[in-house]
Parts: C-alpha cells; structure tokens; sequence
C-alpha cells in the first residue's frame, strides 16, 4: 500500500470484514443517517421534544405542582391573558431597558479596547489578558461580588464616586433606588461583557490585510478616512455577530439580576426571565409559563433571523 | 408422607420467615438510615443533636438535608412535585400544608396518631392550627406540630440603658426609654437612636424585613397589618376579602410600615431577610431588630451582642394584637420507602421527654408539657415573650395556591414600601384583585 494511495480506500481495506460485509449493502446515504442518526435522536430528545411539549403545555391549565389535578384544555386563553396583561410589559420594557444599553455600551467600549489594544505597544499582551479576567468569572461570584461593592455603607463602588464627586457614601443606594438600580446591573454587565465583544472585534481588526492599509497609505487617506473605509466596514460583520451573541444572552439575562437585586427594588428590575421564573416554579403556572416561554421564544427567534440576514447583506457587501 | 417431608424444608423456611417478620420493628430498622429535610439554620443543628438520642433507642440511623432559607421552598417543593425519594421526613413551612395535603405529598396522620395515642389536644392551638390542619379548623393531620416560632424583636438593651440616653428620651416623651409595646411607642423609639451615635459609630432605629424574592417583606409587613387590623377575609364569610384586605385599618398600617423603613433603617437593606438583620444587629447598627424566635436561643449566646447586653420583646400591639406565625410541623413523605422508620421518629418525637430536651436544646417546642411547665417562663430570657406571641399569632393562606398569593403580596409591597410606587391603597387595591383571580382560577370565588 502506498503512501500516495486515496484515503476513503485505505479505510475501506481497514475496515473488519464482518463490518465491511454489513455494511456492503447500504448505500453512501444510508451510511451518512447512520452516523448523524444518534446526534439527530439526542437533538430532539432534548431540544425538539420539550419544545413540542411546551407549545402543548401552553394551551392547557397544567400546574406542576398538582399531578394530580384534571388536566383541561384552555384554548388560547394563556397568550391573549399575557398579550393584554398591563404587568407583563414592565418586564418587557425592563429587559429592552438593559439590552439597549448594555449592548451599546459593551459596543463602543469592547470596539474601542480592541482598537487600542491592536496597536502594537509595550505591555499589550498583558493587558489583554486583564481585561479578558471578568468575563472568566462566574456570574454568580460576579453578582455577589458587585452586591457588596455596592453596599452603600461599606462598598467601594459609593466610595469611589464619593472620592470624586463629594457626594456622602451612605446618600445613595445603587442597588435600593429605583433609578440607579437599573443602571447597576447595566454596568455590571458591561464590566463583565465588554471583554467578550473586545475579543470579537479584536479577532475583526486582525483579520484585516495590512496590504489594504498600505495601498490607503500610498493614496494619501488620513487615519480617519482609513477607519472610515476600511477599518469600519471591514470589521463590521464582527461586530454585528457580536452584537447577535450579546444580545441574545442578555434577552434571557437572570442570573446577575437575580443576584444583585432579585428584580427589585419593587419590580423595577424584573427582567422578563425573571417573570418567567417566578411564574413557572414559584407560582407553579406551568401552563401560563409556557406560553409565556413560546413568546420569547418566538420574539427572539423572529428577530434574531432579521438580525441575520442582515448581518449577511453586510459580509456580502 | 413423603410428599410431607419433600414440603418440610419449604415450610420451615415459610415459618422462619414468619417469625423473623414478626420480629420488633428496632430489629428490622436497624441499619436503616432515614433522611430528614429542614431549612439550614439555628434549630436544625439542635435537632441533629435530639436525633443522636433517637437513633441510640432504635438504631436507625438519621441522615439530613438542610437547604437555606431563600431556597428551601423551591428545593423542597420541587422535590415533592417530582415525587422524590430524597426525605422521609419533612420539616415544611406552614403555608405549604393545603397544597401538601391535597397533591398527596404527605401521610395523613389521624390513624396513626389515634393508633399511637398521640393526642393534638397536648400541642398549643394555635401550633396544632398553623402546622398540623388541612383544611383549616377541621381534625385532619398531615403533620404534628415540630418548631414554634412567630417573628419577635430583639433590642439592645445596654444602649437602652445609657443614662444620657434614658434622660434625653424621658424629656422628649415623657416616659422611660424601654422596650415599647405599642407602635406609637415603637416608632418614637426607632426615631429616637436613628442617625444618633452610639460608641463611635452611626446607628438606626430599627431592622425591618424588605426582602423581594420569597416571603420576607410579607411576613414583615404582617406583623405590623395584623395588630393595626388587617384581616384576610370576613371571618364570618371565607374569601369574602372586600373591606378587610384593603381596609382603612390596612392601609393605615401599610403606611406606618412604609414610614419606619424610611425613617429608621440602615441604608441599604432593600433586599433583607433574617441573615441580613443578624448581620444588621451583631455588628451594633441598629437598636431594634425584628426575626424569628428560631433566632434569638443563637443570638442570646453571641458573644458580642448577647447575654445581658441584649432584651426581646414580643410584637407591638395597636388597635389589637398580632405577630405573624413562623414555625413547621413534621410530616412523613408519602413517597419515602422507609415509612414505618419515619413514623417511629415522629411517635418519638411527640413523647413529652424528647420535647422537653428540644426545648433545652434550642429547638420551640409546641407541647403543652413543655409551654405550659409552671418554669417555663423563667427558663430563656425569651420564653416568656414566645408565649406571648404564640397565643396572638396568625399566619398567611395555607391554600394550594399559597404561593401565587404571597408572590402577589411580594409585588405589591415591595412596590410600596420600597420602590415607592403609588399608594397604599392601590397597592391592597390590587393585592385584593390579584387574590381575587387567584381564588377565581382555583375555584373558590365565584
């Protein structure tokens, strides 16, 4: 047997003649379902079936809490209660709240690093890694770690803006006032999240040609028309992904705000997963929840598929 | 015969079988181990301690599982939903008898406790009510009365008796500064050491629970509804809740709830329960705190704030009298296969000997030989005011549903109180249509 000779035939002589006599009659399709068969099986044993089952939950009166109870069909009563509820666009407007700003902020900060931290300087590679360190943590030690940052009377954080701006440490609660405790959990998101979007667009600045910028050179553009017409467009599809991946984490955020604030104060913080949580395994409203479930579910789906095309006429471009 | 004697071996085999089953039920346990599930604080390492002597007696081996507060309900729950074998037995919150009783989680008790001559009538009222009866008021056990608690107060006492402070307070109010026993007085006090200087450091009036997520701004808020004259429905009419849930009485004592938190609590405590007002009080912030009882045996033994330094007094009273029921009771799991095991925990339990010991041991006990012992009163620094709150205490729904209405309730008050949104009586405005649609959807309002 030669080195040179094709793979698939090497293979096919390695194969066990018992095997090689099964298989002798199965057709390269055939073979091909075989071996994506136990992937497809455990795809809708674990993603297919439960969604299948959630859509059928969400038009029945079923409590997991009671087994026991007559299950009842209740029509389409769950979505048009949800639909029309007033309370459930708090939570709405609570979440659209934290992925505007968090996004945008994570952005122009996560753009901005990586555009500094491309450049060529002494002591880059170690500052990558500093700023890659909160996105390594857990959220969990994250959250716990800012609820004590934030603590008016011993946090830093209210000591930091006291050393700055004057104002007394104990006069403000980042976490207890309705007005600044959405913004906490913007900025520890964003203080968690940035280096992700950094690392992405990082990745985009790097894959640009230098060639591209040497040709800009010998045509005379100024360092801003380089940004504009090359930088920017080139790197724009790596941010648009990023944008997708950050944003789609954060539409389903629950952990940092469970943490920090658990929604409140009152409910100005109860971000839609929140509600979700609370419905399904605190109220025990599986039906509702459910259907509840199958709205994000269908408002993430339809917008992220938007998302895409777009960001494919963007690359195509 | 020789048909008899091919038999022989079977039968002896049949009888031996048969004395060995009739054997005692210590001899069949032994080596068996059985788990008990609990919330993880004070009392549960007291009943660890009372079990050793349960296990020495009968040699079934004890195993437990203690969950932290702010996640035992959703642990425990799901558990139960989920049919598990994890606990035998379970110590459950009050509220979660309706629902365990008629989704089958629990053993029905009655005939085990006629069969053993354990008689309700030995446990306080009120215990045997708030742990033991589903449906309400009628005699059908699903767990025996097991840890007494209502919330209470602590104050420190050493600060209380300062003699600057006892001749500041008396010019202002004409009285001695002591623990207070109505809310009036309660609130001149809590005002009185709020932003003073105590020992070189800024303290607050008092600890109040604002806690969202699970029960603790509900229980807190109770304890000040409950003796201003909140009531959860007409007592003459069950659900009919119009004029008692969101009455003038009601909102008056939602309001006053509202007024102490901003006038009189450390900065910060917008998410508070039990750990955070044990943290509140060790570390010398405030002059009042408010918790359960289950905490004050630990609390007495601090070495810093404990002993002599430190006072307790039951809830203040205004148009009448109230604290808000804690407290569980035992029930064995319908789905443990170690039933028999758990029972003869539960017939041990009950004995008035072993309460006597849970008592000493740091644990509540509801047993009438322990309560009503002519020395009971002078045996803890706190005893005296348990048996105060235990004759005046009230607790929320215990319905199935109990967890959609304090959800609701949750909402509503953290919306008040601490998020300052609208008023309070929007806030019992909407709480009483929440409800409603609850009862509505379970089919207990029309």
């Amino acid at each position: 047997m030669s080195a040179t000779e094709p793979f698939a035939i090497r293979a096919a002589q390695a194969t066990p003649a018992p095997l090689a006599r099964r298989m002798r009659g199965l057709s390269d399709r055939a073979i091909a379902w075989l071996f994506i068969a136990p992937t497809m099986v455990l795809l809708l044993a674990i993603n297919i079936f439960p969604l299948i089952w959630t859509v059928r939950l969400s038009f029945t009166n079923f409590r997991a809490n009671r087994p026991n109870a007559t299950l009842a069909g209740v029509g389409i009563d769950h979505y048009v209660s949800i639909l029309t509820d007033p309370d459930i666009w708090g939570p709405m407007q609570a979440t659209a709240h934290f992925l505007f700003w968090t996004i945008t902020l994570q952005t122009l900060i996560g753009f901005t690093l990586a555009y500094l931290i491309d450049r060529k300087f002494r002591g880059h590679g170690l500052w990558t890694t500093l700023i890659l360190i909160p996105m390594m943590l857990s959220p969990a030690v994250v959250g716990n770690f800012w609820a004590f940052l934030y603590q008016p009377q011993i946090g830093l954080f209210n000591y930091a803006v006291s050393f700055f701006t004057g104002i007394p440490p104990s006069s403000f609660e980042m976490l207890g006032s309705v007005k600044l405790a959405p913004w906490a959990i913007v900025i520890v998101d964003t203080w968690m999240w940035t280096p992700y979007v950094m690392l992405i667009c990082l990745a985009g600045l790097r894959s640009i040609p230098d060639y591209i910028y040497e040709a800009a050179e010998v045509d005379r553009a100024s360092a801003w028309r380089q940004f504009w017409s090359i930088t920017l467009p080139m790197v724009l599809p790596f941010i648009m992904l990023a944008v997708l991946f950050r944003g789609i984490e954060n539409f389903k955020m629950f952990d940092l705000v469970n943490l920090l604030t658990n929604g409140g104060p009152g409910s100005t913080t109860e971000v839609v997963s929140i509600t979700l949580k609370r419905e399904a395994f605190e109220k025990w409203r599986t039906g509702y929840s459910s259907a509840l479930a199958i709205i994000l579910f269908v408002a993430v789906f339809g917008l992220a598929n938007i998302y895409v095309k777009a960001l494919n006429a963007v690359k195509n471009r | 015969m020789r048909a008899i004697w091919k038999k022989l071996p079977a039968a002896a085999t049949l009888a031996a079988a048969a004395v060995l089953g009739l054997g005692s039920t210590a001899a069949q346990a032994q080596g068996k181990t059985i788990t008990l599930c609990w919330a993880a604080w004070d009392p549960a390492n007291a009943l660890v301690e009372l079990s050793k002597d349960f296990t020495a007696q009968t040699k079934v081996n004890m195993k437990f599982e203690f969950v932290p507060w702010p996640n035992f309900a959703d642990r425990m729950l799901n558990e139960l939903n989920s049919k598990g074998k994890l606990c035998d037995l379970i110590i459950g919150d009050s509220q979660w008898i309706g629902g365990a009783a008629e989704s089958g989680h629990y053993v029905k008790l009655n005939d085990f406790f006629a069969k053993e001559g354990i008689k309700m009538s030995d446990f306080m009222p009120a215990t045997v009510l708030g742990y033991s009866e589903w449906p309400k008021g009628t005699p059908n056990y699903w767990a025996l009365p097991a840890m007494g608690d209502a919330l209470g107060w602590t104050y420190r006492k050493d600060w209380f008796a300062k003699p600057e402070l006892q001749a500041e307070f008396k010019k202002k109010h004409n009285r001695d500064l002591a623990a207070p026993k109505t809310w009036a007085e309660f609130k001149d006090v809590a005002e009185f050491f709020s932003g003073r200087t105590i020992d070189g450091k800024k303290v607050y009036g008092t600890y109040l629970f604002t806690e969202r997520g699970s029960e603790g701004i509900t229980m807190g808020v109770s304890n000040v509804l409950y003796p201003m004259g909140f009531k959860y429905q007409d007592p003459k009419k069950p659900y009919a809740m119009d004029g008692f849930v969101n009455s003038a009485e009601a909102v008056k004592g939602l309001e006053f709830y509202k007024a102490l938190y901003k006038c009189c609590t450390p900065p910060g405590l917008t998410n508070s329960y039990m750990g955070e007002g044990l943290d509140a009080f060790k570390s010398g912030q405030v002059a009042m705190m408010m918790n359960w009882f289950a905490f004050f045996p630990g609390l007495y033994k601090d070495p810093n704030v404990g002993g002599e330094k430190i006072g307790f007094f039951v809830n203040p009273s205004d148009k009448g009298k109230g604290s808000q029921l804690g407290g569980q009771g035992i029930s064995v799991v319908s789905y443990s296969p170690n039933r028999s095991e758990a029972l003869s925990y539960i017939k041990w339990f009950a004995t008035p000997e072993v309460q006597k010991k849970w008592w000493a041991l740091g644990g509540y006990s509801c047993h009438k030989a322990v309560l009503q012992d002519p020395g009971f009163t002078k045996s803890a620094p706190f005893a005296a005011e348990f048996l105060t709150a235990m004759d005046q205490v009230v607790d929320f729904w215990a319905d199935p549903s109990y967890a959609q209405l304090l959800l609701a309730e949750q909402k509503r008050i953290h919306d008040f109180v601490v998020a300052d949104k609208g008023t309070a009586k929007e806030a019992l405005d909407g709480l009483l249509a929440d409800w409603k649609k609850v009862f509505k959807e379970d089919g207990k309002l029309k």
